[in-house]
């Protein structure tokens, strides 16, 4: 139990052992840029909601912009994402317009999926996201998919044959140019779907990154009462790849991190299972009233809040200031407000009944 | 000559020349042949198109999907068609929402292969024909072929389509011959097998052959029988039914599965549905499907759970008198 322990004490000591001292600080500023605008576009989609203006239900990711923002930041140009429902943050620092995303919410046509997917479905294939699966679990096939896809463009057959009778497990082991990750918490890592998908992603040598994002809670179901093991990343020995727990709160840790997995990745070794240990500050989705967890142990992860640990930390090893840090606060949230409010002055752009009887099938000319 | 089973293998490897991107997905699909000894060699034709899986029908199938958004054009072959309830998550709700869901982003060209039947004495979970449980997920084409080249032409249209379709192919059927016609079938056309002026007989899959042998006992009794094979089950062909159904102002639904909220249901209900076609009805439907139990293994109780051409004949035969 030596991991759950791990995660369940609160962080008392300083981030040690990042990789702050190899960054300038322009690298360095871009990554806070992308968690302010993750906390900014969720604080904005809260507000929406209370006031009306949008439909529907959503699930916000505050406290876990550490998780997010720090696996799109390591990740390069091809890397494909298949998030979760709760997929703002990995949606906006896959580099998506904040004006789509809220048009999305809209149902307004200018959303990334013209309106028809809504706050849990964004897909960006100019961003390499594949847009969530909002059933739990079910997006981990999907992208397991899509490194067979990449593999099967850099070296065909090897890993998969049938034609001859050597085990593919023993194939000599290719390099290949992009990855693809597979996000999903704590709560679908008891999906039969997901395992399903890490022993064929392991037999076959995939390039996939099993990526957990371990929030502690599915729904309202902690993660301590509903996961045999120890941890999630425990689970990658039975599949026969590298499993790891880390501190989903800091930043640095987790680019730091899925960097690693990603070398081991991309080398040909096959899938790689990095659980990110982080928290849902907000409740599961807006109905929720957080009856299942006390104020205490909220407010402990409050006090890591992996932005404010991230801005403390740069003014410490003196990148940047404090004052340059609420410049960079105040222009981030008028420049998510703006996204917004344009949005909203948009929203009524819908698509027309006929148009979405129009979208059931693709056509011929969608793909020759 | 070639049989249906040939005619599959032969769809797979026509598509696979064309096209490093379609590849075969399944339990047993290669060196063993494929469970119903489909697939054959195939896997020494196309050494990098065809794929052993582990047990993981909801496993691989989702990977399919997620390779077919890709660019991909991935056929899974699922061993049983009865194992449809691991497939349902990554069919349902993704392959046929994809296109819709992404804006049209994305869309999802995966072909299903389902196996399905009675007859052949597996028992209840190995013999169902489970199309009436698809029939209502919007962005899933179905189709069911009854003959060699149908099944070739319909195979091969089901992989170049950029939608995911199910293929449906009777166990029963393996073994029935013809040739290949030169006349390539689309996805959505119905076929008029043959022409009478009393009644349109309207069926899909194995049913078809108990439809032409009850046409061929109707007409002993001076009745003569439209037979149409739907062929494509999802989108219907209502044009060719509608049509077909004026002519003679009576029809008859034959199909395997039981009749509740099945494709025989549809064709009535889009039968129905029409003024015109409606006002032409001389009598009711008559709908003729297999027993409403799971199918039992005992192989003289098994074959009472499908239709057969005597009881048919004189059904339609009690109906076009009353």
């Amino acid at each position: 139990m030596l991991l759950w322990n791990l995660c369940r004490n609160p962080y008392k000591e300083p981030l040690k052992g990042t990789v702050l001292s190899a960054m300038n600080k322009e690298s360095s500023l871009d990554i806070l840029r992308l968690m302010l605008d993750s906390r900014f576009f969720e604080e904005k989609t809260e507000e929406l909601f209370k006031a009306g203006l949008i439909h529907g239900t959503t699930h916000l990711a505050n406290g876990q912009e550490a998780a997010q923002a720090g696996l799109c930041y390591a990740l390069e140009d091809g890397d494909w994402i298949v998030p979760t429902h709760r997929c703002h943050g990995f949606t906006i620092c896959r580099g998506s317009d904040p004006y789509a995303m809220f048009s999305e919410m809209f149902g307004s046509i200018h959303g990334l999926a013209k309106g028809l997917g809504g706050s849990m479905h964004m897909p960006d294939s100019s961003h390499w996201n594949l847009g969530s699966s909002a059933v739990v679990g079910s997006g981990v096939p999907l992208a397991t998919g899509i490194a067979f896809w990449n593999k099967f463009q850099s070296v065909g057959n090897a890993g998969f044959a049938t034609s001859s009778f050597a085990n593919p497990k023993n194939y000599p082991q290719k390099p290949v140019k992009n990855i693809s990750v597979a996000i999903f918490g704590d709560g679908a890592s008891s999906r039969g779907s997901v395992h399903e998908s890490m022993n064929l992603a392991s037999i076959w040598k995939l390039p996939v990154l099993f990526y957990c994002e371990n929030n502690q809670y599915g729904m309202s179901a902690s993660s301590d009462k509903m996961i045999s093991s120890s941890s999630v990343a425990s689970r990658a020995m039975a599949y026969e790849m590298p499993g790891e727990t880390i501190d989903g709160n800091d930043v640095l840790k987790v680019i730091a991190a899925v960097k690693k997995a990603c070398s081991y990745i991309k080398a040909g070794h096959g899938p790689y299972l990095l659980e990110v240990m982080t928290y849902r500050t907000k409740g599961h989705s807006k109905s929720d009233r957080r009856l299942y967890r006390t104020e205490a142990e909220e407010k402990m992860w409050l006090d890591r809040d992996p932005i404010k640990l991230y801005e403390k930390k740069l003014v410490e090893e003196g990148l940047c200031t404090q004052e340059e840090i609420e410049n960079l606060e105040i222009q981030r949230k008028e420049y998510i407000d703006q996204k917004a409010q344009k949005a909203l002055l948009d929203s009524k752009d819908r698509l027309s009944e006929c148009d979405v009887e129009e979208m059931v099938y693709a056509t011929k000319e969608d793909r020759e | 000559m070639i049989t249906f089973r040939e005619a599959i293998k032969k769809a797979l490897s026509d598509e696979m020349s064309l096209d490093s991107q379609v590849v075969l997905l399944g339990e047993d699909v290669g060196v063993y042949g494929g469970c119903f000894k489909v697939t054959g060699d195939l896997y020494k034709e196309h050494p990098n198109q065809v794929i052993d899986t582990p047990v993981s029908e909801e496993g691989f199938t989702g990977m399919a999907v997620g390779s077919a958004m890709m660019g991909m054009r991935p056929v899974v072959e699922i061993m049983y068609a009865d194992f449809f309830t691991l497939i349902f998550d990554p069919i349902v709700n993704h392959a046929a929402k994809t296109h819709f869901m992404s804006g049209g982003q994305f869309c999802c060209p995966i072909t299903v292969r389902l196996p399905e039947g009675s007859g052949t004495g597996h028992g209840a979970q190995h013999t169902q024909s489970p199309e009436a449980l698809f029939q209502n997920s919007a962005g899933l084409k179905m189709v069911a072929p009854s003959c060699p080249s149908d099944a070739y032409h319909l195979l091969r249209a089901s992989i170049r389509d950029n939608n995911p379709v199910l293929f449906f192919e009777h166990k029963m059927l393996y073994f029935v011959e013809g040739e290949i016609s030169k006349e390539p079938l689309e996805i959505g056309k119905a076929k008029v097998l043959r022409e009478g002026k009393d009644i349109t007989i309207i069926s899909y899959s194995r049913a078809v052959h108990t439809a032409l042998e009850t046409a061929n006992l109707l007409e002993k009794d001076n009745i003569f029988a439209t037979v149409i094979d739907l062929c494509t089950l999802k989108p219907l062909d209502c044009t060719t039914i509608r049509q077909e159904v004026k002519k003679t102002g009576r029809v008859a639904i034959i199909q395997d599965p039981n009749g509740v909220g099945g494709i025989g249901a549809q064709v009535c209900s889009e039968i129905c549905s029409d003024m015109t076609t409606f006002k032409s009805l001389k009598s009711p439907v008559v709908q003729i499907g297999g027993k409403c139990t799971p199918v039992p293994f005992s192989k003289d109780l098994e074959k009472t759970t499908v239709p057969n051409a005597l009881d048919c004949a004189s059904k339609i035969a009690t109906a076009i008198k009353a």
